[in-house]
């Protein structure tokens, strides 16, 4: 397998292209194998041991309620007894953020890979446009999340780590203190934020660079904007940003499309989760919801 | 190191005597080159850019050569020549534009050898791309002929998407407004391409400029009755009178009565990575007189929305007039 591919320039230089599509079959299988192998510890190794995160979660916040006989009036009981019947997890402007970047990142998927597999339309103008919405909502989203939103929401911070760590410990069968659970987002969904904030800046301000060298009616076309091989870095930094979307997006829907998950997929249609759900899911003291 | 030029790599070579024999050949070998007249072919393979390892010479399959009637129109065997185009008296009687078309590709005797669907089928003549440049086109990431020192006085007005080559096929706008379909054997299957949709543009794949794919042949052009013995008209503007390829060539059919256009079908090529129907001057043209009036508006709107390069400005008052006289002197050729 290629993990690039090079050419020679007309001096006889040698230059880098763009990454090997043989990555595109990587990050398919990857996504494939993932999907296939986290079905199987579902079925095979979480019900073994009787410790999926949900459960320690679970057991948790039980242990925490009994433990407390004037536990309705401590902090955090008390914010899970006030909590409304339907908490509010995403806004409207959050959820449209995320719908218009979904159709956008499936469009821009489509229209870059299905010629590659042989399915040939004429793609180009319809990406560079769906990339233009894409950028569109990635600023949104910034001057959203920056202005409105809670940005420590989406921090790592020292107890993620560690509660991460217990789970898994536990996933695996050792012995050792309860996860905490969970402000806003687990560990895994600002993991999976972050690995998304990169390769779509990846792929943003790569392909706003690569507009310069077709024609838009946004720029004049400047191919000498950079050398040869910078340019050739640029659709390196491109293709490995879409190839790791392709990856990033199977595991984001498998995710989305799992029964347990469904009340979280759910959430970003119409906004809300129950007051249950956040009580069995969530620690208010890391996250009071706004309403 | 020098570049060893004019020397034929070897390659494996299969002569074929029927097309399922050919099928059979382009299945088992996937990596096969079909050569019909050779004078695109053979240039590629000259120049080292293209290395097959087996070339399938398709000249001797005898059901792929002549025309025959066919449903009121025409049936004319992919590996007709084009002198047999030129000569043929049902040709030049009820679809005479695709005569004059054939007429003006380069020389007789590139004519003789040359074939219908090797000329709808041919390559670019990009000299960046022939030359052996890293080019989109050629699997890289830049177009040299659309940088600021680029020559590219030969190269496309329209269309372009990332690649700026043209489409250098004289035959392919004839075709194109005698509404002719293009027959392409694939495995077992046969399909029936528009003429206009038998060739792609770089937005739809940079790489080729036909629908055909590795294992496709062309087996046939056929032509439906429905134009002809319309009015015609083919002109070829070039460098040298002989042995040229266009810098722009317009065809025409149209239908007149009673000095007023019925219908027309119009087409250019060399002005675009594919030969391009003008509907938009089709649409203005249809229920107005001919008249130099309207043949200098039709010519206006052929040029709407041209976007030269350097150095090929020259092509919009060429296109603009081709189309201009084609408008106006179709009906009394």
């Amino acid at each position: 397998m290629d993990f690039f591919q090079y050419d020679s320039n007309p001096w006889g230089q040698e230059i880098l292209v763009r990454i090997s599509w043989d990555l595109l079959w990587a990050a398919l299988i990857f996504g494939v194998l993932f999907v296939v192998g986290h079905l199987a510890m579902r079925k095979l190794w979480f019900p073994a041991h009787g410790a999926t995160a949900e459960k320690a979660a679970e057991a948790k916040t039980a242990t925490d309620d009994a433990a407390s006989p004037a536990g309705q009036a401590g902090s955090a009981a008390g914010a899970k007894g006030d909590a409304p019947a339907r908490v509010r997890r995403h806004s409207l402007g959050s959820r449209l953020f995320h719908w218009t970047m979904a159709a956008a990142m499936f469009v821009l998927l489509i229209t870059a890979f299905f010629p590659l597999l042989g399915i040939q339309f004429p793609w180009l103008t319809i990406h560079w446009v769906a990339g233009l919405v894409l950028i569109a909502s990635i600023l949104f989203h910034v001057v959203h999340a920056t202005l409105v939103m809670d940005l420590k929401a989406v921090w790592i911070g020292p107890s993620d780590v560690r509660d991460s760590w217990r789970r898994f410990a536990r996933s695996i069968g050792r012995k050792g203190p309860d996860p905490a659970l969970p402000g806003k987002y687990v560990v895994e969904n600002k993991l999976y934020h972050h690995a998304v904030t990169v390769t779509g800046f990846g792929v943003a301000i790569t392909g706003v660079l690569m507009m310069f060298r077709i024609d838009t009616p946004l720029f004049a076309r400047n191919p000498y904007m950079f050398a040869e091989q910078t340019w050739g870095w640029v659709y390196v930094v491109h293709g490995l940003s879409a190839v790791g979307l392709v990856g990033l997006i199977i595991t984001h829907v498998y995710f989305a499309i799992l029964p347990e998950k469904r009340w979280l997929t759910w959430s970003m249609i119409n906004g809300w989760i129950s007051r249950e759900k956040y009580v069995e899911h969530h620690d208010p003291e890391r996250w009071a919801p706004r309403d | 190191m020098a570049i060893i030029r004019d020397m034929m790599p070897t390659f494996e070579l299969f002569q074929p005597a029927s097309v399922d024999e050919t099928m059979d050949l382009l299945d088992r070998y996937e990596d096969s080159w079909v050569l019909a007249g050779g004078l695109d072919s053979f240039e590629w393979f000259k120049e080292r850019h293209l290395r097959p390892p087996t070339v399938i010479d398709v000249s001797g399959v005898d059901e792929l050569k002549g025309v025959r009637d066919r449903d009121g129109g025409l049936e004319i065997g992919a590996m007709t020549t084009l002198t047999e185009i030129v000569t043929d008296e049902t040709i030049r009687q009820r679809f005479g534009v695709l005569a004059t078309a054939a007429y003006a590709v380069a020389t007789p005797q590139i004519r003789n050898q040359g074939t219908i669907a090797g000329n709808i089928s041919q390559d670019t003549r990009c000299w960046y791309y022939r030359g052996g440049w890293p080019c989109y086109r050629a699997g890289g990431n830049i177009c040299y002929a659309d940088t600021p020192t680029a020559m590219n006085r030969e190269h496309c007005i329209f269309g372009s998407s990332r690649c700026v080559a043209v489409n250098p096929s004289d035959t392919a706008p004839a075709l194109i407004v005698l509404d002719a379909k293009v027959v392409v054997r694939r495995g077992g299957s046969e399909t029936e391409y528009d003429a206009e949709d038998f060739f792609i543009g770089p937005s739809t794949d940079i790489t080729r400029m036909t629908v055909l794919k590795p294992g496709d042949l062309v087996t046939a052009v056929r032509i439906p009755p429905d134009w002809a013995d319309s009015a015609f008209y083919f002109e070829k503007a070039r460098d040298r009178q002989s042995w040229d390829f266009p810098l722009v060539n317009v065809a025409a059919a149209i239908k007149v009565s009673g000095g007023t256009i019925q219908d027309i079908r119009l087409a250019a090529n060399a002005v675009a990575p594919y030969p391009m129907r003008l509907s938009r001057v089709e649409n203005q043209l249809r229920g107005q007189p001919v008249n130099q009036d309207v043949a200098l508006a039709a010519g206006e709107v052929a040029i709407q929305g041209a976007r030269p390069l350097r150095h090929n400005a020259y092509k919009l008052p060429l296109l603009r007039n081709l189309v201009m006289r084609a408008v106006r002197d179709a009906a009394v050729q």
